[in-house]
């Protein structure tokens, strides 16, 4: 019960000003890392979503739940399993423009890594690609070996397999 | 501000009012009913204040003699009338000045609205004269917090304030101003909030699981219940009395929830917790059915929790779904508020009385009466103790006092000692252990209750922490009734020290000012007693004094507090000597 699983937790929230700061501090309180952390809009019309990845025990993670729900502006929050999640995550990476043709195998990478090139000028170019954490982590592998100018990645965005039923509670708190 | 409230649909600005950011914080606050707040000025409140000059015959501004004092005191009026304290401070320092008192607000479910004037929007961020960033500072002891940049958003900023800090589990809110909201005009209309879309104050009673835990309550042989402040919180006292008398459960509490029923009652077997009484400690790993009621099982509870009531089925009433299984995993879980689920408990179950099982009590408080209690109240010893001190002012306010203390030895032996006849009567600071709680929190409830005897109880180094309030009593004529137990030593660090550090009295030894002559330096009728046969006549000369009056009493040096559960110890290891 008290190993560590890595669980994707989504937040339904109103769009307020200082709520970061309010949801980082449940998980900085109890010493655990947030390993990522997107926020934008939702499904629904003015609820904004929050997804989150944090390893910790799934007792620690109930007790969490409980806790981002208890926040006033918090409308519903949930974890998951990876098992229960379609989840991907987004990278950019910056390279020298010489390499693409001094370094053949680039472009191979580049193919069988289903990645694409949003830009290229005559010092750099960029590469974009979406996909699970390990995929993205080869990636990086693979091209660090050629010099990486810059490199980005997004926090996970993810849905999950099985229903929210974030609609049907505000459908009830309007009536 | 985004957040979806309750309200009808207008539009039009029919009913409005062209008034002041500021005028509009007076004008909310009275709609609200608040008739007192406490609070110190400053540069960034100043126009809310020159409001409260001109509102001075309709809501009384109590100028406290620090930020601090001002959230003490309007905990001890909420902890008392079950209102809403409200405090007020300027940017800055003034601010920051208010979160203990927020802290200590928020681990005691207090409903709190804190005001703060905050530097003009067009300067926020800049490192301004007085700017903090007190909304990010309060977050994490707040349950709601807003800054307003705009006057036309007080109000709504106001009325879910309230709504927040007083509905279902209670807690403080902090509203941060800037100057240019205050000074700003605009159309003035007030709706008292009627709900926030993402918040459910308290959730619905499930039928199935008040049926489950009346099962559970039937069957047993050997319940127990210990209950805690949300049977006062949600007014539920006769529920309350109602169940544990038709069930004859022995029933203990957790320092917040005394007096819900009297300290007298045959079915009130004491309390629990590190220096509560052995009966109920012991017991609850003997128990088989322990109820659970408005308390969420603090390790000063629990002590040790992989040794905690191990044997019991744990049913837990609770309002705030975040308690359930935190800390002790539950058999049964009521959610709900204490008054709805205690009436709905009641129909379902049997009359019992469990003569047995209560024998356990008695035989257990025997013990702890000849180790313990007899030396505490009747000492054979020259020095004299703080338990025949709380002794005597029951006697001589029949138990009907409210009793206000600080944090430390003299805490505990006020709550261990303290007839509550009456709920709502021991209003401490329990989560936080804040010291210097005490003398701002009874200013508060006595203006809250003007009719009830109230006694604020600190120790020598507690008192000191927010002494200045002297002032505040002064200047406001609060008739509030103030001992204090002196022993020259942070006691409760010192009997630590004894017992687990080697007797080593790092920083615990005070060297104490005349605090008699301080008192009087405030025109506070003072006097200090050393010696037992004085006593009684100190206590009456307070107690008979029409106005605030302060009472030093000499006690033993080095008393100790006992029962005692050890840190990491079980509650069935508690140690009576």
């Amino acid at each position: 019960m008290n190993e560590n699983n890595l669980y994707t937790v989504s937040i339904y929230t109103e769009n307020n000003i200082g709520l970061l700061n309010r949801i980082s501090a449940i998980f900085q309180r109890r010493h655990i890392n947030i390993e990522s952390i997107n926020s934008s809009v939702s499904e629904i019309e003015n609820v904004t979503k929050w997804t989150m990845v944090v390893a910790l025990s799934e007792d620690q993670m109930k007790k969490i739940i409980g806790q981002i729900e208890k926040q006033v502006e918090v409308i519903k929050a949930y974890y998951h399993t990876e098992d229960e999640t379609i989840y991907q995550e987004s990278c950019i990476f910056k390279m020298k423009s010489d390499l693409l043709f001094d370094e053949r195998q680039i472009q191979n990478i580049i193919k069988e890594s289903n990645s694409r090139i949003v830009t290229v000028n005559k010092e750099f170019f960029v590469i974009e690609k979406s996909g699970r954490k390990e995929e993205i982590d080869l990636l990086h592998r693979e091209l660090t070996v050629f010099g990486i100018m810059q490199f980005t990645r997004s926090g996970r965005i993810a849905v999950t397999k099985e229903p929210m039923e974030i609609s049907k509670m505000l459908v009830a708190f309007n009536q | 501000m985004d957040t979806k409230t309750i309200k009808k649909e207008t539009n039009n600005t029919e009913g409005t009012e062209r008034i002041s950011g500021s005028e509009a914080v007076i004008r909310c606050l009275l709609a609200e009913g608040v008739d007192i707040l406490y609070g110190y000025p400053g540069g960034a409140i100043m126009p809310v204040y020159d409001e409260l000059y001109k509102y001075q015959d309709k809501i009384h501004h109590v100028l406290t003699r620090h930020e601090q004092g001002a959230t003490h005191s309007a905990q001890g009026y909420a902890r008392i009338s079950g209102k809403v304290g409200v405090a007020l401070a300027t940017s800055g320092p003034g601010a920051t000045n208010l979160i203990t008192g927020i802290a200590d607000a928020q681990i005691d479910s207090t409903p709190m609205v804190c005001i703060t004037g905050q530097v003009s929007s067009h300067l926020l961020g800049s490192d301004a004269f007085q700017e903090t960033d007190i909304v990010g500072i309060s977050t994490p002891v707040t349950k709601w917090n807003c800054q307003v940049t705009k006057a036309s958003q007080i109000p709504e900023a106001i009325a879910k304030a309230f709504y927040i800090a007083r509905s279902g589990r209670p807690g403080p809110v902090l509203i941060d101003i800037t100057k240019d909201a205050q000074f700003e005009e605009f159309d003035f209309k007030y709706e008292k909030c009627k709900g926030v879309r993402s918040y459910i104050p308290i959730p619905k009673l499930d039928q199935a699981s008040v049926e489950a835990a009346a099962e559970l309550i039937n069957a047993a042989k050997k319940p127990m219940i210990v209950w805690g402040q949300g049977v006062s919180l949600g007014q539920a006292e006769d529920q309350f009395k109602a169940v544990v008398e038709k069930a004859g459960i022995p029933s203990a509490w957790t320092i917040l929830g005394a007096g819900a029923i009297p300290t007298s009652h045959p079915l009130n077997i004491g309390m629990v917790g590190m220096h509560g009484n052995y009966a109920p400690n012991v017991l609850t790993n003997d128990c088989d059915v322990l109820i659970a009621i408005g308390m969420r099982f603090d390790d000063r509870v629990t002590g040790d929790l992989s040794r905690y009531a191990k044997q019991a089925k744990v049913i837990h009433f609770e309002i705030d779904p975040a308690e359930i299984d935190k800390n002790v995993k539950t058999e049964v879980a009521v959610l709900g508020d204490a008054k709805e689920s205690l009436a709905a408990l009641l129909p379902l179950l049997e009359e019992k009385t469990h003569p047995e099982w209560h024998q356990k009590f008695k035989d257990l408080y025997a013990i702890e009466y000849e180790k313990v209690i007899k030396d505490d109240l009747y000492p054979t010893k020259e020095g004299l103790t703080m338990a025949e001190v709380l002794k005597e002012i029951n006697i001589q306010t029949k138990g009907d006092a409210a009793i206000v203390s600080d944090v430390g030895q003299h805490q505990m032996i006020a709550c261990r000692y303290a007839n509550f006849n009456k709920t709502r009567s021991n209003i401490t600071s329990g989560g936080l252990g804040t010291m210097g709680f005490g003398l701002p929190a009874a200013i508060g409830a006595k203006m809250a209750a003007p009719e009830r005897e109230v006694i604020s109880i600190s120790g020598d180094g507690g008192y000191q922490m927010t002494i200045q309030e002297l002032g505040t009593i002064f200047q406001q004529k609060v008739p509030v009734k103030i001992v204090v137990l002196n022993n020259e030593f942070l006691g409760m660090v010192r009997q630590w020290q004894e017992l687990f550090f080697d007797r080593r009295y790092a920083s615990t030894e005070m060297t104490n000012p005349d605090f008699v002559a301080i008192a009087k330096g405030y025109y506070i009728d003072a006097q200090k007693v050393t010696k037992r046969e004085e006593l009684k006549d100190a206590v009456a000369k307070m107690i008979n004094t029409d106005g605030p009056y302060f009472l030093e009493v000499c006690v033993e040096k080095e008393g100790k507090v006992f029962p005692m559960i050890p840190t990491g110890a079980s509650v069935s290891d508690i140690r009576l000597e």
